[in-house]
């Protein structure tokens, strides 16, 4: 019973324009080519959609919290060169270099996290300066440009897959990625700190009266966007090699792609499938303006009247329905 | 007043879409007429410019071909005995654009070293350079500074635009120092010397033209770009289509990429998904191997295809066996500024337009410039002509 209430919620709350508009998409997709569905097409427009995914679910935890991350783009973009300076085409050095990306990726969240909370500096301003100091500390370590090279070893997960598969051809190792990070980040959700992050989201003041740690799951929340970032970077310099602009605006691709997803910014409401759904939708987006070979100058302007008005929909949609008890809402946040 | 509000809003949006729709007319088609070239495309394309360039493609330039960085294509020598200075030790001031990507990297290195030797020499004294990092309103206060200061005895200019430095180098020549302009253009021609390698059109073409001699008619080419709104990369583009207009091939699309290789091998993918690409035309080779990898990880055949000569496009030709071309933007030329500065302060001549060589780098030379190359890293580029200098290879590897 529960299972069908979470259900119902899910399509009338932020869930239904993203799936209806994905679906429009893909519709629109299969339309201008039919052949995008095949297995191995499909399987390639999943695997260089799985980093948008990722790194949307991790954007979610910080933006229902009530903030904002905009340093993931640059750390991406870090995390990639960082890779191939220490790697140097070195295959040995493959693992080393993962734990050191960890790492690193855990204390730029870890630093955005405890600036914002203990600090009290806005999260806007706190990532909007890491995002500069990322990229010029790169930029300086690099002498303006990224060195060295990736292994094989590195490349595999965002470049190969399980390959001689019947119909698809080849399970992309980034799909495998997305489909547990997505569990993972749905599980998280429904737990404890899941729920004290969505309250602290909506109401900090009487989450934190009724006992909620709220700088702790903050903090949290951005160490799992640090997380999310580093694991994209991989997937991404897995996917395509090394250049300077790896990562360049992505931290505003994603945010557009949770805000599509439903998410409110300023926390609180929305769930974390739509937002990856979203990304999901963004990257469909792009495939669909490819198939139609609409031209490249044009693109930005379709796609951003395509977010208003997707976005408008949904605010007008939940406007006019009575204000639900927050508890149905908030608590479901999956 | 409340129900006129979305209606309102619809109407501005609709309004926009409009204005959009009547703009997109002459964006989708790019006209290939002679005529149209000229109107549409008239920013970017200047006939006189595009057949002076392609004609220097043919010309022996003056000079050693063994240091093609002090070689010329017809120069027109001036006197610079005005500027002639006694004692050596000069000081010589560089205000640089940026270092913002590999190709500038690679250019910055190998004036570094340059200078190096001229210091030893004695030519030089203190060598003062200022960076820009692509700011135009930087680099203006940067050349003021370095005027205003009164200690240049020669200035190196490499311009980040062209409309908006014009003034300050004007400016700085206005000042009496020697001006010395390289890679990118201003309108003014009082710079002593303006030094750059033939050019983008020069570029354009020789990619354009290696691509209809090596696929069938009607085969299908994906041209790559990096920006809009670039002289130096609108200039390749528009020779480009000049070549495809008096071809028979067939031009799926014109792709702009950022030059970031994780959305030119999105971008490749989705092409392939829709149909048989044949060939790619790049305005540069920033991400060109992830062009190829598109192809490889979608298992259709290698493109005939077109780069640059950077070591990781030239490295995956030679790797595959590819058919493919390197188009050259001569890194060498970063050289040739301080050479030039000490010139000039010695009162000897120089050419008021320093055209350098531009050749590219074809499948007969590739073996010889990955061998001259073996030690640099993935994206240095093979023609910076520092291989004489003294610290070679350690500056360049280890960057």
């Amino acid at each position: 019973m529960s299972r069908l209430r979470t259900a119902a919620s899910a399509l009338s709350g932020g869930t239904g324009p993203v799936i209806a508009l994905l679906a429009l998409v893909f519709a629109a997709i299969a339309v201008a080519n039919p052949g995008f569905f095949e297995g191995p097409s499909l399987m390639a427009f999943l695997k260089q959609a799985a980093p948008l995914v990722i790194l949307a679910a991790g954007q979610y935890f910080v933006i229902v919290s009530g903030n904002f991350d905009l340093s993931v783009g640059a750390l991406v973009g870090a995390q990639v060169v960082i890779a191939a300076r220490l790697i140097d085409g070195e295959e040995s050095r493959t693992l080393p270099v993962l734990g050191v990306m960890l790492l690193f990726g855990l204390a730029v969240g870890l630093a955005n996290g405890l600036i914002t909370t203990a600090l009290k500096v806005q999260s806007f301003i706190t990532t909007l300066g890491m995002m500069l100091v990322l990229y010029g500390a790169i930029r300086l370590w690099t002498g303006g440009a990224p060195t060295g090279g990736l292994s094989e070893a590195f490349r595999g997960p965002g470049r190969r897959g399980i390959d001689g598969l019947p119909l698809i051809g080849q399970l992309p190792w980034a799909l495998l990625a997305m489909i547990g990070l997505g569990a993972a980040a749905v599980w998280l959700m429904r737990t404890r700190f899941g729920r004290i992050l969505v309250a602290t989201g909506d109401n900090d003041l009487a989450a934190e009266r009724s006992g909620a740690r709220i700088d702790t799951v903050r903090t949290a929340a951005f160490v799992l966007s640090g997380l999310s970032a580093t694991i994209a970077g991989v997937l991404i310099g897995g996917y395509a090699g090394v250049s300077a602009q790896v990562g360049e605006g992505m931290e505003f691709t994603v945010i557009t792609a949770v805000v599509l997803g439903g998410v409110v910014l300023g926390g609180g409401r929305g769930s974390v499938v739509a937002a990856m759904a979203g990304a999901l939708a963004i990257e469909a987006l792009f495939a669909l303006f490819n198939q139609l070979a609409l031209p490249s100058t044009l693109r930005p302007s379709v796609q951003g009247l395509i977010i208003i008005a997707a976005v408008a929909y949904a605010a007008k949609r939940s406007a006019r329905r009575p204000v639900p008890a927050i508890a149905t809402t908030t608590t479901d946040p999956s | 007043m409340q129900i006129t509000r979305p209606a309102l809003a619809s109407a501005a949006v609709a309004a926009l879409l409009l204005t959009l729709g009547c703009t997109t007319d002459d964006l989708q088609e790019p006209e290939t007429t002679d005529q149209a070239a000229d109107t549409a495309e008239g920013d970017w394309f200047v006939q006189a410019d595009y057949q002076e360039q392609i004609a220097q493609r043919d010309i022996e330039p003056e000079g050693d071909p063994a240091a093609p960085w002090l070689q010329a294509i017809e120069p027109e020598w001036v006197d610079t005995e005005e500027f002639a200075r006694d004692g050596g030790d000069a000081t010589v001031c560089f205000s640089n654009a940026s270092v913002s990507n590999p190709w500038r990297v690679t250019g910055w290195i190998t004036m570094q070293q340059q200078v190096e030797v001229l210091q030893e020499s004695g030519a030089i004294g203190e060598f003062r350079h200022s960076d820009a990092a692509d700011d135009d309103d930087q680099q203006i206060s940067d050349i003021q500074a370095f005027v205003d200061s009164g200690e240049c005895d020669a200035l190196i200019i490499s311009p980040s635009t062209t409309a908006t430095l014009t003034p300050a180098v004007q400016a700085a020549c206005d000042s009496g120092v020697p001006v010395i302009v390289f890679d990118r253009g201003v309108n003014t021609d009082c710079a002593v010397t303006f030094i750059h390698p033939i050019g983008g059109y020069a570029f354009g073409a020789d990619a354009a033209e290696f691509l209809v001699d090596n696929l069938e008619p009607g085969a299908t080419v994906l041209a790559l770009r990096i920006l809009p709104g670039v002289d130096v990369l609108e200039h390749r583009w528009a020779a480009a289509q000049e070549v495809f207009a008096d071809s028979e091939l067939e031009i799926l699309g014109d792709e702009f990429t950022g030059g970031d290789a994780a959305e030119i091998k999105n971008i490749v993918t989705q092409y392939l998904q829709r149909g048989d690409v044949d060939g790619i035309w790049m305005d540069a080779g920033d991400g060109a191997v992830a062009a190829v990898e598109a192809f490889e990880d979608a298992g259709e055949p290698y493109p005939v295809m077109t780069g640059e000569d950077e070591l990781s496009f030239m490295r995956k030709w030679e790797e595959t066996g590819m058919t493919a071309l390197a188009p050259v933007y001569s890194n060498f030329q970063w050289r040739t500024p301080v050479l030039a500065a000490t010139m000039i302060l010695d009162g000897e001549q120089v050419p008021a337009e320093w055209v350098l060589p531009q050749e590219p780098i074809t499948e007969a030379d590739l073996d010889e410039y990955l061998e001259r190359n073996a030690d640099m890293p993935s994206l240095h580029y093979a023609k910076f002509g520092g291989e004489d200098l003294p610290g070679f290879p350690d500056a360049w590897r280890d960057r």
